[in-house]
């Protein structure tokens, strides 16, 4: 758990971080969402000291984070920042054993650890251990990054626009990744990012913050039903809300009993794909099916309009 | 095809100047026509092998005195402790560098006698700009993010310069140290005149007895010498460089 409390950070005259309160739950992903100036990254920066608050506590489990030395907090929280920031100088294996490296484990170790983060971020461990970033496309680098963050089994994730430098396609498929990751291993992600559609994405909670003050603080469906002011309406974009909303939940979780012909939809895809596919296809309903291909239902444009609907 | 044209010119002149140095009666014949009155083409008041080496002593010990000290320099004034010292470090370097080598030998020669001494103060005042320079510029133009990265990492600050900054300016420094060993190489010549052995006691012999022979082989061996030897360190350099892929800065 990490409890941030009355935080303020303030450079000369300028306050970039006002007087922000907010409590994150363990093994939950919270979006930080903000335009650029709002503070976001300086939020970020001081949970894991790299910048200090000019006042208020933060702690992490309980414990003040100003109670171990800095370089040895940010050792035991992960960090991860746009354009991945990998040395240069050092293979992909040197790069991910970094933290590891630093908190002194043995070589035997450090190799399986690099090997078990390669392989779940789908790199081929013999092929790209031994590889320079630049020799690596800007997915591949993104996943480098992530893994040498990772490295060292850290409780907390701090990632700052990690997938800013990405192409839409990878962008996704990075996305999928991250909260593939985050089950496996529990994780606490707290990530900036000033891209609404992102956040409702991949949040469990989400932070809006606005010239410095946390504005609303609340889950994805809550944010888009009952926008705390004008600045978060602007943000999630009026025109895009119903299906923001529709593409928080299942198609499990709307599915309708009856029969619908042609091709069906998984019932774990997100709504949003399934009216999508709908209205593409021209169908007033399809099937659902299980994950074992068994048939659950139906779901039809109609039951999904509903849900699209601001809830009361 | 083209490639190895420059490699193979670079080999014939190493082979020549070997064989130049080692061998130096083989040439009689192309200096003879140089010398007037029957005087010797060839220098005959010790060997030119052991000038070329004792040369090369000289510059390798100016230069390693003056990298230490100016890296020492340029790390210090890039902490945080050592910031207020920059202009004060920028000052003293460039005197080193505008202060004539000539001027340094004469102040120096009452103060430690002739010799070696003199010439290598002078080399290791005049080599430290470029060093100094290159070092300052590497620390501090390291890539924001990757520093950013290094103390995410928890990397204290020491760890952050000898693991990240240091090896990143590397191309950099020896862009510095390249300068400052061909400026060296050079500049060695005129410890001669204060009885430094090195190859400048061939051109000076060969002035003081109007022998343009003398003169000529002298000036010849250091430009092989610094051509060479600026080949081998761009070499590394780019070696460096591509190791990071950076694109190789142009010469």
């Amino acid at each position: 758990m990490i409890e941030i409390e009355h935080v303020t950070k303030r450079y000369g005259e300028t306050t970039v971080v006002d007087d922000v309160s907010m409590v994150i739950e363990p093994r939950t992903v919270t979006v930080i969402v903000g335009t650029s100036g709002s503070g976001k990254t300086t939020l970020l920066r001081m949970i894991n000291r790299l910048v200090e608050p000019t006042s208020g506590t933060i702690k992490l489990d309980g414990t003040d984070n100003r109670s171990v030395p800095g370089h040895e907090l940010r050792r035991s929280i992960g960090y991860a920042i746009q354009g991945n920031g990998l040395f240069p100088h050092r293979t992909v294996a040197q790069n991910i054993a970094t933290v590891p490296a630093l908190l002194g484990w043995d070589t035997g170790r450090i190799n399986g650890r690099v090997d078990e983060l390669l392989s779940l971020l789908q790199l081929d461990p013999a092929a790209f251990g031994p590889r320079y970033p630049h020799e690596l496309s800007g997915g591949q680098q993104q996943r480098v990054g992530v893994a040498r963050a990772l490295a060292a089994e850290p409780n907390v994730l701090l990632m700052d626009e990690p997938f800013g430098a990405l192409d839409p396609i990878i962008r996704t498929k990075a996305q999928e990744d991250l909260l593939a990751i985050q089950k496996r291993f529990g994780t606490t992600i707290i990530l900036v990012t000033h891209d609404m559609e992102e956040a409702v994405h991949l949040g469990d909670r989400i932070a809006v913050m606005d010239a410095g003050r946390l504005i609303q603080y609340a889950t994805p469906a809550e944010i888009l039903a009952r926008p705390a002011n004008d600045f978060v309406e602007t943000l999630i974009g009026a025109s895009d809300r119903p299906f923001k909303l529709l593409s928080l939940g299942t198609v499990g979780a709307a599915v309708e009993p009856g029969q619908a012909l042609g091709e069906g939809i998984r019932a774990e895809a997100s709504q949003r794909d399934a009216l999508a596919e709908l209205l593409w296809s021209g169908r007033a309903a399809m099937p659902v099916t299980a994950k074992d291909g068994s048939a659950l239902g139906r779901v039809t444009v109609e039951g999904l309009l509903k849900r699209a609907a601001r809830p009361q | 095809m083209k490639a190895w044209i420059p490699l193979l010119l670079r080999f014939c002149l190493l082979v020549l100047l070997i064989a130049f140095l080692t061998n130096p009666l083989w040439f009689e014949p192309l200096l003879k026509p140089l010398t007037q009155n029957g005087a010797p083409a060839i220098y005959n008041q010790g060997s030119l092998l052991s000038l070329a080496l004792l040369h090369l002593r000289t510059v390798a010990i100016a230069t390693v005195a003056a990298m230490v000290v100016a890296v020492a320099l340029a790390i210090l004034v890039t902490r945080p402790v050592g910031a207020e010292f920059l202009p004060l470090s920028r000052s003293l370097v460039n005197i080193g560098q505008t202060f004539p080598p000539v001027a340094v030998l004469a102040l120096a020669v009452p103060a430690v006698g002739f010799g070696e001494k003199p010439t290598l103060i002078a080399l290791f005042l005049y080599g430290l700009l470029p060093i100094f320079e290159n070092t300052l510029t590497g620390l501090t133009t390291t890539p924001a993010n990757i520093v950013e990265a290094a103390r995410g990492a928890g990397m204290t600050g020491w760890q952050r310069l000898l693991k990240v900054e240091l090896p990143l300016s590397v191309p950099v420094m020896l862009a510095g140290i390249r300068l400052s060993v061909v400026i060296s190489l050079a500049t060695a010549t005129i410890g001669s005149t204060v009885a430094a052995k090195t190859l400048g006691e061939v051109i000076i012999a060969g002035l003081q007895s109007n022998n343009l022979a003398f003169v000529l082989q002298g000036g010849l061996i250091v430009a092989a010498l610094a051509v060479l030897i600026y080949d081998a360190l761009s070499a590394l350099e780019r070696m460096a460089a591509r190791r990071m892929g950076q694109v190789a800065q142009a010469a």
